[in-house]
């Protein structure tokens, strides 16, 4: 079957440690992590990756006071990406533009500063906020990004935990094949670090790390790695079939080659190597592609002592010793594990080893774990890689779902 | 409490339910939706912290009342006054 080309035309981001792809990717190439002290509600001082792009570049102060964080990133990262792509919304027809958002979980930061006013009113239900429902529905982000822009077309999230970035994109591309729509601004954001729940959660799940400097506290693949720094953030792209960005002469940052999505089907929350390894899989054989093909491998491993070492279980079964121009590589290193947003914005931090042919390391490795060791693994300087021709990008779930998104070099 | 000292409560809770807006010169017989961008949720907006900041209760078939800066004080001042008695 042929299916139509699908590109990648522009990049909106925000990161803990960058708001647009230049700083992001400088800071990556140069070290600069972004983690911080947060004051959690009920839990005091904890480290979070926190954003800190201006929301009333884009949005009226009304709009950021009625609205969530979630929608605000979305807004950021949806407009970031319009204007970088030289679309012109005023000349779209609205309704043929898509919006697809992947989002950890949604309603939870309201709920609980909800439930917080009325503690102060003695739980009298009379002072929960009208807003509530709207704030909370799961197509929040998506559609506050579509109020803002104007967009009628189809404007939805995709829940798939922490893999839900890359379904953003996936599901992009499905629906330009398909002719649903004819742009789609996609990828994922996350508000997590605005409630306490999620801190709360991987605590009392041994999973949350620390470490008294910020900036070595999200450790993947060292020895002394002990969990999760959470974080807030967003990257949306536009993507557009190639025959369109061509036609308007829109810079094209990479193709989409191929992508691959299933279910553990074992656990809530262990991950399975099995399955992550059959994902890699089938994502290489959607792309027609074989392991050696790959040349950046962005892994998942969000620090934690097992799921680390399952990963890389997973990536030595498919690329094991012979796959010399392979590169392997980890963002949360630097920004923490930014939930929705994962998947979209680790990859935007190497869409520009396509022109530099630099691969960023993973920070933070100073005792390397022998249970994480892989060949290519890139450890705390940046390398000059032969060839960047494809990149993998990894992003695994809570309740098994994993997806792996591979993105090309664009050749005409 | 006076009729002025009223419209500033108002006029306290709009700026911070809709903190876009010029509030400078607001005219106090002219409908605020008239003047100002406030919609239906706004106006629950107002009637939520009257609640909360003054344990002021605007039952929803008085809503009405709160047309105007002139009509707020009109219905809300007596509301304020008998709180205050009360206390």
């Amino acid at each position: 079957m042929n299916l139509p080309r699908i590109v990648i035309t522009g990049v909106g981001l925000t990161a803990p440690n960058g708001n647009s792809l230049a700083e992001f990717r400088k800071n990556l190439l140069s070290g600069v992590a972004g983690i911080e002290w947060m004051e959690v509600r009920y839990m005091g001082r904890l480290l979070a990756g926190v954003c800190h792009y201006d929301p009333l570049k884009y949005q009226t102060k009304k709009e950021v006071r009625v609205g969530t964080r979630a929608g605000s990133i979305s807004i950021w990262c949806a407009r970031e990406a319009v204007a970088d792509s030289g679309l012109v919304l005023e000349n779209l027809p609205k309704d043929r533009i898509g919006i697809y958002i992947g989002c950890t979980e949604h309603g939870n930061v309201e709920t609980e500063n909800e439930i917080f006013a009325i503690s102060k009113f003695g739980y009298d239900t009379k002072y929960w906020s009208h807003y509530h429902n709207p704030r909370t529905v799961a197509n929040n982000p998506a559609g506050e990004a579509s109020l803002n822009l104007g967009v009628t077309g189809p404007a939805y999230t995709i829940g798939a935990a922490c893999a839900a970035g890359n379904l953003g994109l996936i599901h992009a591309t499905q629906m330009l094949r398909l002719g649903e729509v004819d742009q789609a601004i996609c990828g994922g954001i996350s508000e997590s670090i605005r409630t306490f729940g999620i801190f709360a959660g991987f605590k009392s799940q041994g999973a949350l790390a620390t470490h008294e400097d910020p900036s070595k506290a999200s450790r993947p693949f060292d020895k002394a790695r002990n969990g999760i720094v959470v974080s807030e953030g967003g990257c949306l792209y536009t993507l557009e079939r190639l025959e369109d960005a061509l036609a308007r002469g829109a810079k094209i940052y990479a193709e989409i080659a191929g992508y691959g999505v299933n279910s553990d089907a074992s656990d809530y929350v262990l991950p399975n190597p099995v399955r992550q390894a059959e994902c890699v899989r089938k994502s290489i054989a959607n792309a027609g592609l074989t392991p050696k093909d790959i040349h950046i491998v962005n892994t998942h491993a969000t620090a934690t002592p097992l799921g680390d070492i399952q990963e890389c279980e997973a990536i030595r079964a498919v690329f094991g010793e012979g796959c010399p121009d392979t590169h392997i590589n980890n963002t949360k290193s630097f920004i923490g594990h930014c939930m929705g947003a994962a998947g979209a914005l680790e990859l935007a931090g190497n869409l520009p080893s396509f022109d530099d042919l630099v691969v960023h390391p993973t920070i933070n490795v100073d005792d390397l774990d022998p249970a994480c060791a892989l060949p290519g693994l890139v450890l705390n300087k940046p390398v000059r890689a032969s060839k960047v021709d494809t990149i993998l990008n990894n992003s695994f779930g809570m309740l098994g779902i994993n997806s792996t998104l591979i993105v090309k070099r664009f050749v005409a | 409490m006076t009729n002025d000292e009223c419209k500033k409560v108002v006029l306290d809770i709009i700026s911070d339910i809709a903190p876009d807006e010029d509030l400078s010169n607001v005219k106090p017989d002219v409908r605020l939706r008239d003047q100002l961008q406030l919609d239906s949720m706004d106006f629950l907006d107002i009637v939520m912290e009257l609640r909360k900041r003054h344990g002021i209760e605007v039952p929803e078939a008085d809503y009405i009342q709160l047309a105007s800066l002139d009509s707020c004080a009109l219905y809300l001042v007596p509301k304020f006054n008998a709180l205050a008695a009360k206390s």
